[in-house]
């Protein structure tokens, strides 16, 4: 590349078509001011969504793009990334489109661990169906397809993400333009699947539902920003840190002024705390849970083929078969 | 039947336990019939259940081949040999025989167990059963563990060498030297010292027995006449070895790269295992984890320039209908193979059926056009897998390839195409001109309506496409009536203009005008042929369903009568009167078996006499 492209040069013509004040446009810019910070080439990356309100997202960036069906991102995506292992290709999906129809493929894709950038749009509601109750929202959440409250569990993305044995997990927020720029760019210089989990506002059909934790007011005390190698510290002054129990296995809140030698320090690759951490609610953790590095399902497909995809024989070479017999 | 018999032609049955070793005894025969030079067409025929309860009638596999000096298109009506390893399946095998039929048994499988498992209330070696045929028994459990005590196998291991023994007598009722079965077995055991020298014994013991022993005194030698094959170099394929060819070799001919994604589906996996060792072709394979996630990667891999291929059953390419259409409207190529089997829903899964046309033709949500295509014989996958290719590319379109379960492993001589005659397959390039990217994406050729395939990675053509109806001409997302319209009929136009580059339909025997025509499509091929030569029949035969041939009205028009035979309840006669608007007559069979020749014959002499349904 010999210019250095800005967030405009990936913005397209068209007309941004979600709801005012949508969470997507906030995590639209994040993404492509994270595109113009690692340097992306707009021809060399790809944007695969499936069916939602962020399912639009590919329209919106200037780069090739494919609006697919629902649920089965992460598939296409990954003959995408199957024929072509230069691509930088990202999916664009939400909580009923990734967790619910295209649950399977995302697991799957989690796995392989092929690379993809999977962006989990969380809402904890179904948007472009007009606000009914999805894999995410919570017990007694009432919706046109629930009036008495939803019965179901939720599923929790972190969980079902380290579950599926993925290798990257990280969390953001829609308007938190810093922390989620930064985990874009984690995920993008992570070789194998990483899965974002972006907690996003549907103003109109579930506003505010993560408000407890993304007013920015109180983000300090909120949120936990991790970051790998250093003290689980938040809180006004950083006051506060997280402790691990090892009588109950729990995640505790500590003073960290008067005992810092009681506060965790994060290493990503641990996946038991990763686990307290995609559990602990206030604050809630923020930033890189987990990555524990891997070889990439392509690097592996590639590696392994005979002639790594190359034509290096012909028909000729196997259209007799292992005998043949003349006529006369 | 008479020792030492000069035939034209004859069918050998092999019947057993699923655990009896049937399938590779059956194949390997056929290895040798190939390298004897005798024409043949095999059909086996195996349960769904991977090793069913021993003994029981449900559990029996079988194998089938009919040989002689050609030509054969079926694997025959009535055996006239048949091997059976116990009571069941006799029993499920006796009411194919041809009357005077030849009839080896296994003595050591007959025993009280066996038979009252396979319904016998009395032995059927003693009284009338088997009076109108010839009956000779062998103690095979016995001679083949005596054979083979030597090696010090246990008994189950030393008795899985019977199908060997069994295997060399047979080789030597048709004066087969041992070669062929030997080389096999030292390459396939070849780390398995002990197992290997066993089964070699074995082989050599049952074809000594041949020679020697009293009891086989009773066992005819027969000779087969010269072959009247074309000239030319031979080999045996099955259809998923033919078709997994034909889609290496439409890489080759397109340049492009292959990536087949599939989920294990029966009988459509030995594609998978057959593409899996063709890498080297530029093929590369990857079973995903459902049958929509196998559609999906595919169409993903064709997104990104390489030939994306996936295939299934009918239950699996049910699951694959949504991405279908998401093909369709991305317009990007894709080959989607059908094996079809019996149904619905899982239905019997190892036997065949024609049961898939309407699903092919017309089983989409919306107005969602695929070509589709059916091949008729084994070999034949090898062609029609490189056309569904040329069209998908053409035409930027999911193309429907139809074959099913008898031809995904039944075995034929194939003669071998001339490579250098294979023409290469094109696409529409890229427009160079100063439209924005999004139009020349969307610069279509005027007479196939293929749109340039670009893919990600290419510079300065970066565009958006997707499922929702987009702009004929930007790609954008269009909710204009008018546009809508336009699209639903150049999705039409372009499926019909399939039509402009095939050839047209031909004759495949007899006059293109008269009484009657045989119209069949697909693996009834080999009977109707059959049937149509020994009625003096006029027979065409459908390789392009959809759309059909444009001469294909004018052509069958000409004859007083329209047969169609098919195995599903008449699809291809919906497909001739809602097309053409002819009023056939359909001959259906759907009992999971081919079709006789005999029953044809029969059908074709009652519509000739005027008998209409």
């Amino acid at each position: 590349m010999s210019e250095k492209l800005t967030a405009k040069d990936f913005a397209t013509s068209q007309e941004v078509r979600w709801c005012p004040g949508c969470g997507d446009y906030a995590v639209l810019k994040a993404v492509t001011k994270a595109l113009a910070n690692v340097g992306a080439s707009r021809e060399n990356t790809a944007f695969v969504s499936g069916i939602g309100c962020a399912a639009r997202f590919p329209y919106y960036v200037e780069t090739y793009g494919f609006h697919t069906i629902h649920g089965r991102a992460p598939a296409i995506a990954t003959g995408l990334k199957l024929a072509n292992p230069e691509l930088d290709v990202w999916v664009v999906t939400g909580d009923g489109d990734g967790l619910s129809i295209g649950g399977n493929h995302l697991m799957h894709a989690l796995r392989r661990n092929i690379g993809l950038k999977i962006l989990l749009f969380n809402n904890e509601i179904y948007g472009l169906t007009k606000g009914q109750y999805s894999p995410t929202s919570r017990v007694g959440t009432t919706s046109p397809s629930s009036p008495a409250g939803s019965i179901d569990t939720p599923i929790s993305p972190g969980q079902f993400a380290l579950g599926a044995g993925a290798k990257f997990y990280a969390r953001g927020v829609d308007t938190d333009k810093v922390g989620m720029s930064d985990v874009l760019q984690q995920a993008h210089a992570f070789e194998g699947a990483s899965l974002i989990e972006i907690f996003q506002n549907c103003i109109v059909y579930n506003e505010d539902v993560f408000a407890n934790f993304t007013g920015r007011k109180d983000a300090p005390n909120t949120q936990l920003h991790l970051k790998h190698g250093e003290p689980m510290l938040f809180g006004e002054n950083n006051g506060k840190g997280i402790h691990l129990n090892r009588d109950t296995l729990e995640l505790e809140v500590v003073d960290a002024t008067t005992s810092p030698e009681k506060v965790l320090i994060h290493d990503e690759a641990n996946k038991t705390i990763a686990r307290l951490l995609i559990d602990l609610h206030l604050p809630v953790a923020m930033g890189v849970i987990y990555r524990q590095p891997a070889v990439s399902y392509e690097a592996a497909f590639y590696a392994h083929h005979p002639s790594r995809m190359q034509r290096t024989k012909t028909i000729t070479d196997f259209i007799k078969g292992p005998s043949s017999w003349h006529v006369d | 039947m008479n020792k030492n018999k000069d035939v034209e032609s004859i069918v050998v049955r092999l019947a057993g336990d699923s655990g009896d070793g049937i399938q590779l005894m059956g194949s390997q025969f056929t290895v040798s019939t190939a390298l004897s030079g005798a024409d043949f067409a095999t059909f086996p025929d195996y349960p769904a259940e991977i090793r069913a309860p021993v003994g029981t009638t449900f559990g029996v596999s079988a194998y089938q081949i009919n040989l002689g000096g050609g030509p054969i298109t079926t694997a025959g009506d009535a055996p006239d040999v048949l091997v059976a390893f116990n009571p069941a399946a006799l029993k499920v095998s006796l009411p194919l025989l041809r009357k005077g039929a030849l009839i080896i048994l296994n003595n050591d499988g007959f025993t009280k167990r066996n038979l009252v498992k396979a319904g016998y209330e009395n032995d059927p070696r003693d009284g009338d059963t088997l009076s109108d045929f010839q009956l000779v028994t062998a103690d095979i459990t016995h001679l083949n563990l005596e054979a083979v005590k030597e090696f010090g196998l246990s008994k189950s291991e030393g008795g899985r060498c019977k199908n060997f023994w069994a295997l060399g007598v047979l080789l030597w009722m048709f004066g087969r030297d041992l070669a062929s079965v030997e080389t096999w077995i030292n390459r396939r055991l070849a780390k398995q010292a002990t197992l290997r020298d066993a089964n070699i014994t074995a082989l050599r013991a049952g074809h000594a027995y041949g020679e020697t022993a009293e009891l086989a005194a009773a066992l005819p030698q027969i000779r087969l006449p010269e072959t009247k094959l074309e000239a030319g170099e031979y080999r045996s394929i099955t259809g998923a070895e033919a078709l997994a060819l034909g889609i290496a070799a439409a890489g080759e001919l397109a340049d492009k790269s292959v990536m087949f994604c599939s989920y294990p589906i029966t009988p459509a996996s030995p594609l998978l295992h057959r593409l899996s060792r063709l890498g080297e072709m530029g093929v590369g394979t990857y079973q995903a984890e459902d049958e929509i996630a196998a559609i999906c990667a595919a169409i993903g891999a064709s997104y990104g320039g390489m030939i994306g291929v996936t295939s299934s059953s009918g239950p699996g390419i049910a699951l694959k209908t949504e991405a279908m259409g998401l093909a369709v409207n991305a317009e990007l190529p894709l080959v989607i193979v059908n094996w079809q089997r019996g149904g619905p829903s899982t239905g019997l899964p190892t036997k065949t059926e024609q049961s898939d046309l309407y699903q092919a033709v017309y089983g989409r949500n919306a107005d969602t056009p695929i070509p589709v295509l059916a091949a008729a014989t084994s070999g034949e996958c090898f062609e029609m897998a490189i056309e569904a290719v040329r069209i998908a590319l053409r035409h930027m379109t999911p193309v429907i390839l139809l074959a099913d379960g008898y031809l995904s492993n039944a075995a034929e001589p194939w003669k071998i195409p001339d490579v250098s005659s294979l023409r290469p397959i094109k696409h529409k390039e890229v427009p160079d001109s100063d439209e924005s990217p999004e139009r020349r994406a969307f610069a279509r050729d005027e007479d196939s309506l293929g749109r340039p395939w670009i893919t990600p990675g290419m510079p300065g053509l970066m565009h958006r496409i997707g499922g929702l109806e987009k702009d004929i001409d930007t790609g954008h997302i269009s909710y204009d009536p008018a546009n809508h319209q336009t699209m639903t009929n150049l999705r039409a136009a372009k499926v019909e203009s399939v039509a402009n580059f095939i050839p047209d339909q031909s004759m495949e025997l007899g006059d293109d005008s008269g009484d009657l025509v045989v119209v069949g499509w697909g693996s009834t091929y080999g009977p109707v042929f059959q049937a149509a030569k020994a009625t003096g029949a006029s027979f065409v035969h459908l390789r392009h369903l959809h759309p059909l041939p444009r001469n294909l009205g004018d052509l069958l028009g000409r004859f007083e009568k329209v047969l169609v035979p098919e195995m599903n309840t008449g699809q291809l006669a919906t497909l001739l009167r809602d097309k053409l608007c002819l009023d056939p007559i359909s001959f259906p069979k759907v009992s999971g078996q081919p079709f006789l020749i005999s029953e044809l014959i029969e059908k074709i002499a009652a519509v000739t006499k005027g008998q209409t349904s």
